[in-house]
């Protein structure tokens, strides 16, 4: 394993260097239309927040940018700058702003420098960036189509989505249809990676998690994903995907994760939309973890043995752009327990249909019912939120 | 992680599909640059399109279909001016094409060149709605800008095909002189409509509307990409009979409710325009397409035509 980790910067170093040599094209831009605005990056501010009501004050919503309490919850304040580099890189980063137990704080949400011109349709990625597991995991929390995260997501990857600093390469294959294979290395640790080394001072099914020091290949975390992309007709689109995730666990010092997931969505549009609207969407995920826990003596003279849990569950969801400005969506969840830190707990199902409302493509305003039922509490939580959106600056583009 | 590595051993050794073909892929993001890269190319280039003719060229998707192409062009030409701002950018850094990214000798920017109507002087924020920073992007609709957009895209194929360099030239040199006699036909055609004032849905005929002197007086949107209230609607009906105006010009893709409603109170007429070739659409290239505006607006304005 160590001799194909290597092996895989060697080839990665062999793909760069012949790009580097390439002599380049400068095409002289005709039209700048403000001289100051030259060589800045795009920069675009992000408020997401939201309003919310809980049937019970103590609820359910593990997922870090969750709307988690009675009352107005600062979601993300996201700061956002990219440009091209140079002739070869683009680079982009996300600084999220919020409060935590009422201190203000930074995250480095994603900073990462992507190349645009390797050859053999390859491209490299490195920096601080989401994992491309699947659909929702790289998405920013302004990007999601619901108020708060799947809860499939929260429990594979914890609160704030699986990110932490690596490389990652993609190819786009030779073929007469989209296929795209995606393969990337990252540390394994920190909270953002709690499903595997995690942090020290966590736990996992009662087992304290182990200070870990990265020992071997399977120290770091590694995943392959292939996307596949089909234009069924002129107004109808699907993209699969199946994604794989491995690397050690903090419980012990041989005990391991995987995680494997499939991904769909199908979306239809018609050619003649009033500014893009209408459209209909149709999108799941589901995701299954094995999580090998290691044997541990608790501070109370308990013993847990070593144990492997087995943690499943789904999202599906559609969303119905029904008239301009306006969409409609609703969403199912299941997953087979409830917090995210114990698989041993109990099943946990929620229904959240919503109604969003876009005055223009820079603001958001969105109304959500969620009916929460989980087998760990006697009586369901029912939760509304009001959530509102704002973006000044730049507009980036979007992605499919 | 070895069936990984497999899988990209595999990869570097498959022969790349398109370094075999001699035909140059042009890939354009509208059927308009489309049509003029199809002229200028001839037999030496295949020649494909991202948004359809009948499309607003505003709201495309990203699809991954789309990137493919890109990934595969020899050139790529786009509009610009953030026309395409909501997608292109998407496409471009996901094809993983050296070849086509601005600043390549691949990449053309179409809009190089032409006189920009509506350049912003003083300080552009969205209070104003959709406003593009650069100048409006609908230049294509004047046809004279044709030549400035054509030349753009032979120098665009000269750059990565030098050896076609007397093919271009000449078809070139063939394109301009067919529009230039075209310009003087629809000029003259256009001529009684000189001075006519019109409303239009959204702010995106200022080209075309100035080649042939006519006026847009109002918009239907009262802001770039902000839809009416009633209270504006009730303003330009009012505003419409004071002036005098009798076409309202809308596109296709847009819902045509309002501007249905618009002229049925003030008394215009209804033209529906689209604004882009239109091959699925019976507008086979950029002659037919300024053939049918000109012919279908002048035929709205008859004496017979209108009240």
């Amino acid at each position: 394993m160590k001799i194909s980790f290597s092996f895989f910067f060697i080839i990665v170093l062999g793909i760069v260097s012949p790009v580097f040599a390439q002599e380049r094209f400068a095409a002289a831009s005709q039209t700048a239309p403000n001289a100051t605005q030259r060589f800045n990056p795009d920069i675009s501010l992000n408020g997401l927040f939201a309003a919310a009501y809980f049937s019970e004050p103590e609820n359910l919503q593990f997922g870090a940018h969750d709307p988690s309490d009675r009352g107005f919850t600062l979601q993300n304040l996201e700061l956002t700058m990219s440009a091209t580099v140079d002739p070869y890189f683009r680079a982009e980063g996300h600084l999220i702003f919020g409060f935590e137990e009422g201190e203000s704080i930074v995250e480095i949400e994603e900073a990462h420098m992507t190349t645009l011109a390797l050859p053999y349709g390859l491209q490299l990625m490195a920096g601080q960036f989401f994992t491309r597991f699947g659909r929702l995991n790289p998405q920013h929390p302004h990007a999601w189509d619901f108020v708060d995260q799947a809860i499939v997501n929260t429990l594979m990857f914890g609160g704030d989505g699986l990110r932490n600093p690596g490389v990652q390469i993609s190819a786009l294959l030779p073929l007469p249809f989209y296929l795209e294979i995606l393969g990337s290395v990252q540390n394994a640790k920190g909270e953002t990676a709690m499903s595997f080394l995690s942090s020290n001072g966590e736990t996992f099914a009662g087992r304290p998690i182990l200070e870990q020091a990265v020992n071997e290949a399977e120290d770091m975390l590694s995943m392959g994903r292939l996307k596949a992309s089909f234009d069924l007709s002129e107004t109808l689109t699907a993209v699969a995907g199946t994604s794989h995730l491995f690397a050690s666990n903090g419980t012990g010092t041989d005990t391991a994760t995987r995680i494997h997931g499939i991904d769909f969505f199908i979306k239809w549009k018609p050619l003649m939309t009033d500014h893009g609207w209408p459209f209909v969407s149709l999108q799941g995920e589901a995701m299954q973890r094995s999580y090998e826990a290691g044997a541990a003596t608790l501070d109370d003279g308990t013993t847990l043995p070593r144990e492997t849990f087995e943690t499943e569950g789904f999202y599906i969801q559609s969303l119905y752009g029904f008239k301009r400005r306006w969409v409609a969506g609703l969403r199912y969840d299941l997953a087979d327990a409830t917090d995210p830190a114990d698989p041993r707990t109990g099943d946990r199902w929620r229904l959240s249909p919503n109604l969003s409302y876009y005055p223009s493509e820079f603001s958001k305003i969105r109304l959500q019912y969620n009916y929460d039922r989980s087998d760990d509490l006697a009586d369901p939580i029912h939760a509304v939120f009001l959530q509102y959106e704002f973006t000044i600056g730049a507009h980036a583009a979007h992605s499919f | 992680m070895k069936w990984l590595l497999l899988c990209f051993i595999t990869i570097l050794l498959l022969p790349s599909v398109d370094s075999w073909a001699k035909t140059i892929h042009i890939v354009t993001t509208t059927e308009d640059l489309a049509a003029i890269a199809r002229d200028i190319g001839g037999d030496r280039v295949s020649v494909d399109f991202i948004a359809k003719g009948v499309q607003d060229p505003h709201f495309i998707d990203a699809k991954p279909s789309y990137l493919l192409k890109l990934s595969r062009a020899d050139l790529f030409v786009e509009i610009g001016l953030g026309l395409e701002s909501g997608w292109a950018p998407t496409l471009l850094s996901g094809a993983r094409n050296g070849r086509i990214q601005p600043g390549s000798p691949g990449y053309v920017r179409a809009a190089d060149g032409i006189a920009l109507l509506e350049v912003p002087t003083g300080r552009v924020d969205r209070s104003a709605g959709d406003v593009h920073g650069e100048g409006n992007p609908h230049y294509w609709l004047d046809p004279a800008n044709g030549k400035a957009i054509a030349l753009n895209i032979s120098e665009g194929l000269l750059r990565i095909d030098p050896e076609g360099k007397a093919v271009y030239a000449q078809n070139l040199k063939r394109f301009t002189e067919r529009l230039d006699a075209a310009l003087l036909r629809w000029d003259a055609a256009m001529k009684p409509l000189e001075g006519e004032k019109v409303v239009t849905y959204h702010n995106s005929w200022p080209y075309f509307l100035k080649r042939f002197g006519i006026k847009a007086v109002d918009y239907v949107e009262p802001k770039p990409g902000i839809p009416p209230a009633s209270a504006h609607l009730k303003q330009l009906i009012e505003r419409i009979r004071a002036e005098d105006v009798k076409i309202i010009i809308a596109e296709p893709y847009f819902d045509q409710k309002v501007p249905n409603f618009l002229a049925e109170q003030s008394g215009a007429r209804l033209v529906v325009l689209p604004p882009s070739v239109s091959t699925g659409g019976g507008i086979e290239d950029y002659f037919q397409l300024f053939d049918h505006l000109i012919d279908t607006l002048t035929k709205a304005l008859q004496p017979s035509g209108v009240r």
